[in-house]
């Protein structure tokens, strides 16, 4: 499954200079689409260091083989540190036992992963893109997912974590860009969590290793250099299935995950300067199983709903959203819920620009809801 | 075929023929620094040990004689090479012999009563009763089994008692797995045998990783994972193998080959020579053995064990066997179709 592009995206690494750059979010042609709002934090939090998003990924893996000498962390490519650099360090640091290479074959880092959870120990596994996810597929939907529920209790696999780089990146085409949170979506038994930057990284990257349930970390991987905040330094974790209303407002509510939370961000402020319209964005950051009360709340207060995500329309995430939505607030509602989402075709490469729902899409939609 | 070879010549054959074309390449782009570093006398590129050749010949997979089948006793019972009886005490034979016809007389009334419609559901273990008690008898009983779903005599030696097999196969408020799965899909930490899952192969990748995470535990376990031949077609055996080999784990993988995958003969299952053959080509020490001859397969395993836990390396085991029709079932004779006929599906 291990691509030419994804040779690229190593080599890109070693040699930075590299136009082709996957692992870099390079300026120019492949400018990114949205520009990034830094999350902060209080003073409170202690000690912060500067970090981009794989740093803060490395600090809490760092975290949680420092502190359960039964975690593990492995994958194509992660003894030097991952294509991605997220564990950069950690096998001089914890040793080949712990922090190993396995063959490239993404259905048996996913079953090795379960057995080694269903062992007892701490289970942390990489896939190196998410669109490399599917051969994984039965052994995430058919076994993690369902270990717990088959035996009865006797066995589980909730130690495992399988995170993945997702998401477009300026020039990933069809098979470096995809957003895969639907399809595992529909599986009872998972969680799914995509982090919008570095801070919420960290605290829900340990959470899901420490959560008693398989969980499905998806990482934005344009977002892994780009995206800089002054991360605490300290261990924390962050509590899964709660979304962040990361801006307050009153009449539209507007609804993503991972890097589509900046682009809202960027288009409530549009929205604000140009149609003096007040927008409430909230970060889902947990996909399954999701904050509906916190979703449903805004929803009643705002009466208009639109939801963004880089995956294509249909059966996208954004429609059980929306079925969830209609049902719990219909007499609220004062527009019909607008989905601004990936097109139904294969993630383009040079028209990359064309397919994701940017702000300018996600801005018409505002106009068209308050003029319903 | 004018002569044939040994297993170990062939594999020599092929080690050296596999780099003759890259050799050619290589002194195509002949470059002097290329050459000596790729050494004259013997090629060192990083992914195989082998000679150069200048014959092109291609290894032909029906050069050797095949992997042998080991046994203990010929078909009267009476055991061939003293040195290799395992000399149990009788206590353990007469075990080992009342639950292998436990586990037939479990199997008839639990057929039967599939066929009266009283359970869904029934996979019978006729003809692999050897397998069962000869492998679980060598292993120590707290090794964790991963099975597949035609393993119950592991669970019947290992003291699964006989009304905990029929809470499972009714579904009742007795049963450990809650009613949630068909019948002969068992699991009990107490016995340490994984809860069955309907779809194949998956359980190989998975005790691989329970492997591994038992070496660093140092709890000098091993892991044994118990598989058909027809799953051994599915990419995550492939998986499993490769990742056990690779991340030196303390496991092994029990094939079961009767020959069928529910209906499908092993003539259209693969073309190599079994499964056995695979080992060595992914780095594994292999052994074939007669499935029939319980003492066969309890040598072999207990072996297996020893390499497993001491050396941290995977061991496969290919056990033949062959699993009989009912007589007073319809499917003709050697097409044991029983697994799919008794699905009321």
């Amino acid at each position: 499954m291990k691509s030419l592009l994804k040779l690229h995206s190593l080599k890109s690494f070693l040699r930075p200079s590299l136009p082709s750059a996957i692992a870099h979010g390079l300026p120019g042609r492949q400018s990114s689409h949205f520009t990034y709002v830094p999350d902060t934090v209080a003073e409170a939090e202690g000690e912060t260091v500067r970090q981009n998003l794989f740093q803060s990924i490395n600090s809490a893996l760092d975290f949680a083989l420092a502190t359960d000498d039964s975690a593990v962390i492995f994958g194509e490519d992660v003894g030097f540190g991952g294509v991605f650099r997220c564990t950069v360090g950690l096998q001089d640091k914890y040793g080949k036992d712990r922090v190993f290479n396995t063959p490239l074959c993404e259905q048996g880092i996913a079953g090795f992963a379960i057995g080694v959870a269903v062992g007892g120990a701490t289970s942390i596994a990489e896939m190196q893109f998410a669109d490399y996810i599917f051969p994984a597929f039965d052994q995430i939907v058919n076994e993690a997912a369902k270990y717990r529920y088959r035996s009865g209790n006797l066995f589980d696999c909730g130690k495992l974590t399988i995170r993945a780089p997702c998401g477009a990146v300026g020039h990933g085409a069809l098979y470096h860009s995809q957003s895969p949170e639907a399809y595992f979506a529909h599986t009872p038994g998972l969680k799914i969590v995509v982090p919008r930057g570095p801070i919420k990284a960290k605290g829900l990257l340990l959470s899901c290793i420490r959560d008693d349930n398989p969980c499905i970390f998806l990482e934005p991987k344009v977002l892994y250099r780009s995206a800089v905040e002054m991360v605490p330094t300290k261990e924390y974790t962050l509590p899964l299935s709660s979304a962040d209303i990361v801006d307050e407002g009153d009449d539209i509510t507007l609804l993503g995950w991972g890097t589509q939370v900046h682009v809202l961000r960027e288009v409530a402020q549009i929205a604000r300067q140009q149609l003096n319209v007040s927008c409430e964005v909230i970060d889902l950051v947990t996909i399954l199983p999701w904050d509906r009360q916190t979703v449903f709340n805004s929803v009643k207060k705002t009466g208009r709903l639109i939801i963004a995500h880089e995956a294509p329309i249909t059966n996208g995430f954004g429609a059980e959203i929306a079925a969830a939505v209609q049902n719990e607030c219909f007499l609220h509602l004062e527009a019909p819920i607008e989905r601004v989402c990936g097109f139904d075709t294969p993630f383009p490469h040079v028209f990359e620009p064309f397919y994701l729902p940017d702000k300018w899409r996600c801005f018409s939609a505002i106009k068209k809801l308050l003029n319903y | 075929m004018a002569g044939r070879l040994s297993w170990s010549a062939i594999s020599v054959a092929r080690r050296s023929f596999g780099l003759q074309l890259r050799g050619s390449q290589a002194q195509l782009i002949n470059s002097r620094t290329l050459s000596s570093a790729l050494g004259e006398e013997q090629p060192n590129f990083p992914g195989s040990r082998s000679k150069w050749t200048e014959k092109l010949e291609f290894v032909q997979p029906d050069l050797y004689d095949g992997i042998p089948v080991y046994r203990v006793m010929n078909r009267k019972g009476e055991v061939i090479d003293p040195a290799y009886d395992p000399k149990l005490e009788k206590d353990t034979l007469v075990k080992m012999y009342k639950r292998m016809t436990m586990l037939n007389t479990m199997d008839r009334i639990m057929y039967e009563s599939q066929r009266q419609g009283r359970i869904s559901f029934y996979m019978t273990n006729y003809g692999e009763e050897g397998t069962h008690i000869g492998s679980a008898a060598a292993l120590d009983d707290n090794d964790l089994v991963y099975g597949q779903y035609r393993e119950a005599g592991v669970l019947m030696w290992r003291g699964f008692p006989l009304d905990r097999f029929m809470n499972q196969c009714y579904g009742n408020e007795g049963d450990m797995g809650k009613g949630r799965q068909m019948p002969v899909h068992y699991g009990s930490t107490e016995h340490k045998f994984v809860t069955i899952s309907s779809p194949l192969a998956t359980q190989m990748p998975q005790a691989v990783g329970t492997a591994y995470a038992f070496k660093r535990a140092q709890n000098g376990l091993c892991v044994i994972c118990y598989f058909g031949e027809g799953t051994s077609s599915e990419g995550d055996a492939h998986a499993a193998f490769n990742f056990s080999a690779t991340l030196d784990c303390p496991i092994i993988f029990f094939c079961r080959n009767n020959g069928y995958a529910i209906s499908t003969p092993t003539s259209e299952q693969y073309r190599g020579d079994g499964v056995a053959a695979r080992g060595p080509a992914y780095g594994m020490a292999t052994i074939r053995v007669d499935g029939n001859d319980v003492f066969a397969v309890y040598n072999a395993t207990k072996a297996a064990r020893h390499l497993a836990v001491t050396e941290n390396r995977p061991v496969l085991i290919e056990a033949m066997t062959y699993r009989p029709t009912l007589p007073s079932h319809p499917t003709p004779p050697h097409t044991p179709g029983e697994d799919r006929a008794l699905h009321p599906l």
